[in-house]
């Protein structure tokens, strides 16, 4: 049974822009990121998700309720914006407290969930600041500690990272998921950063102009891209793209690579002949940018540092089992990698954090 | 060494000196001589040619005391500002939260409620005489509708300073709005939408969040309404000249009767300096005491 249901919703502004036909479930206690370039409908999403905005068609059900006409103060949900949307005039406590004096929750309660929510958030110290006294990231927390405090068992999150330098995006992220753990919450998360929707959440919605691209878990939306716009947009760096008749395929195939997988040869010694246009030194390994002309964006990793120059021209393997087969007219991928163990149990190099995607059953159908 | 060094600091004096003096001439010219010359005047009687002035110390000011028109003008501006400005600034702001909300034909409405701020006060006053005119006036001839008789409301000392406030805040109301208006827009959408999920009713979200964010726009505007209530006189030449017996008469009215109608530029000046003090004094608390007591971002 799940806790969050759309059906076909639709949104759109004279018939462009927005969010069309949408159906999606989500089962209780999940951590759902909805992942896209900006202007692809996913703030527009959330948005129909809360009530603050109203679906042309469609049904949106939570808790086995259909709210899809009633006002987001009814659906029993907490929300975390990107601007935080802090009262500016109120202190900290006010601030976390105004929707429980609102709802005319006694004091004594107020008090106690107040002081349980800050420690939670590591606010303790910080009530009678106003929001303009505070950092970025305490800022962040207060939001955070807003939508905690209700005890509401959805919360929605509007790329709440998103005006954080990337040191405190780190811990705040993990700050969001703890607390999403601890209080048992559905979360959906907006986010244009597929390092933060990869590392955080159990199932990823990738869209693209208004519509699903592919949902799935972390791990298949890396391993198994359903398109070439999901191969390029997960992972960093992203999949290269080849064309087919460079590498004896026929004509409108397209075949995908991970960097990861493509090793170096001799010139002359690979599948293909590549110039090295630029190096990257990582620390742990260097990534070397490849100039092919039937190419785009193809990288190898290599351990350690390399003793390559730019310029120089070097051949690539791309291994067999590891190839990706898109329709180059329809981007849709028509071939998985091989079956080859081996391969498939890599770890992910989960982006930046380090963190594993949780294996998870595909809980999240699409039926577009 | 020490010539070059200087020469650049006269050099920067000179150019801090020419960027400040406009607005230092300006003012000396037309604020600060013409204070101080009034509060000489004042101490000073009045002089005719056999009788050349002399120091008289606060006998100007003695005299006033004395005078019932003084007290009767006082009390008359005292009730005008009681009435204008909280009416003033109570419409204003509730037609700024009107013309702020998403309604159709949103900037006509906000074109229509600043049209009497455009408005010269003189024509708007003579807008208004049309309006008082006993019996083919329009509110005689909406009242003679419902069967009223024919009321003179300029020409009674019951009404005509009341019909001098209802025409003040009508004038007034629409230009207060446009700051409320401005400072309604800088409130970012998103508080509303975040009270909103929190369950907040319009009401609520209005009297917690923009009121309190509004207290700084409404701290200015009480300051102007203030000043503008001893200030603003033009409609008085033409709907009233301060009668009938004295009702509808204002301060800066009467001061400018002794100056400029009875030549009694010593009366005139120590009513000034009177008004000068009042105004310095509520200038002065507003900025001192109400100002840490409102919120700005």
């Amino acid at each position: 049974m799940s806790f969050l249901t759309l059906d076909g919703v639709t949104r759109q502004w004279k018939g462009q822009g927005g969010v069309q036909g949408i159906s999606l479930a989500l089962p209780r206690g999940e951590f759902l990121s909805i992942l896209g370039p900006s202007g692809c409908g996913k703030s527009t999403l959330l948005r129909l998700i809360a009530g603050l905005e109203q679906p042309q068609a469609g049904r949106i059900v939570i808790d086995g309720r259909d709210v899809t006409a009633l006002p987001a103060s009814a659906r029993n949900l907490s929300m975390v914006f990107q601007s935080y949307a802090l009262f500016p005039h109120l202190s900290v406590a006010e601030n976390v407290i105004f929707g429980l004096k609102v709802r005319r929750v006694g004091r004594a309660e107020r008090e106690q969930r107040l002081a349980e929510v800050l420690t939670m958030t590591g606010l303790d110290g910080l009530e009678r600041r106003k929001p303009s006294e505070l950092s970025g990231g305490q800022r962040q927390r207060v939001a955070l500690a807003r939508a905690a405090v209700a005890e509401r068992p959805l919360c929605l999150m509007d790329e709440p990272l998103s005006n954080l330098d990337a040191r405190l995006r780190h811990s705040v992220r993990r700050d969001i998921r703890d607390l999403a753990r601890k209080l048992g919450l559905t979360v959906v998360y907006v986010t244009h950063d597929q390092g933060e929707a990869m590392s955080l959440s159990n199932t990823v919605v990738l869209m693209q102009d208004g519509r699903v691209e592919q949902v799935g878990t972390p791990s298949d939306l890396y391993s198994r891209p359903a398109t070439t716009f999901a191969a390029q947009f997960i992972g960093e760096p992203p999949m290269s793209l080849i064309e087919g008749p460079a590498l004896g395929y026929p004509d409108e195939v397209t075949v995908g690579i991970r960097p990861e997988n493509v090793r170096l040869a001799a010139a002359g010694g690979g599948d293909l002949d590549t110039v090295v246009a630029d190096i990257e030194f990582l620390g742990g390994d260097t990534r070397l940018e490849l100039d092919q002309s039937a190419a785009r964006g193809l990288a190898v990793m290599l351990p350690g540092a390399a003793h390559i120059g730019i310029g120089e021209t070097v051949g690539v393997t791309i291994p067999e089992e590891n190839r990706l087969l898109f329709n180059s007219v329809t981007g849709k991928l028509e071939k998985e990698p091989q079956q080859n163990p081996k391969a498939r149990n890599r770890q992910i190099p989960a982006p930046e954090d380090g963190q594993k995607a949780p294996p998870s059953p595909k809980t999240v159908k699409e039926d577009l | 060494m020490t010539d070059a060094f200087t020469l650049e600091r006269r050099r920067r004096a000179l150019h801090g000196w020419l960027l400040l003096s406009p607005a230092l001439i300006m003012l000396a010219t037309f604020a600060f001589y013409p204070s101080l010359a009034t509060v000489i005047t004042s101490l000073w009687s009045r002089g005719t040619r056999r009788n050349p002035a002399e120091f008289i110390g606060l006998e100007n000011y003695r005299y006033l005391f004395d005078d019932p028109t003084f007290w009767q003008v006082v009390s008359n501006n005292l009730f005008y500002a009681a009435v204008t400005i909280p009416v003033s600034m109570a419409l204003a702001l509730v037609m700024a939260l009107w013309a702020n909300a998403r309604i159709p034909a949103r900037s006509f409405i906000r074109t229509a409620y600043f049209t009497p701020t455009v408005l010269p006060m003189i024509a708007a006053a003579n807008l208004w005489l049309f309006f008082y005119t006993p019996s083919f006036g329009i509110l005689n001839q909406i009242g003679a509708l419902f069967g009223a008789g024919p009321v003179n409301w300029l020409g009674q000392p019951d009404t005509a300073l009341w019909a001098i406030c209802v025409m003040t805040i009508w004038k007034e109301a629409g230009f207060f709005m446009v700051f409320y208006l401005a400072a309604l827009q800088t409130i970012p959408p998103d508080l509303q939408e975040a009270a909103e999920i929190e369950g907040a009713s319009r009401w609520t979200y209005t009297r917690r969040i923009v009121l309190p964010l509004l207290m700084p726009t409404t701290l200015f505007i009480l300051v102007n309404a203030m000043i503008n209530s001893v200030k603003l006189i033009d409609h008085l030449f033409i709907l009233t000249k301060g009668g009938p017996s004295d009702s509808s008469k204002l301060i800066l009215y009467y001061i400018w009767e002794n100056a400029f109608a009875f030549f009694d530029r010593p009366s005139a000046a120590a009513m000034t300096v009177l008004v000068l003090l009042l105004l310095g004094a509520l200038a002065a608390f507003q900025f001192l005491v109400l100002d840490r007591r409102v919120h700005y971002r």
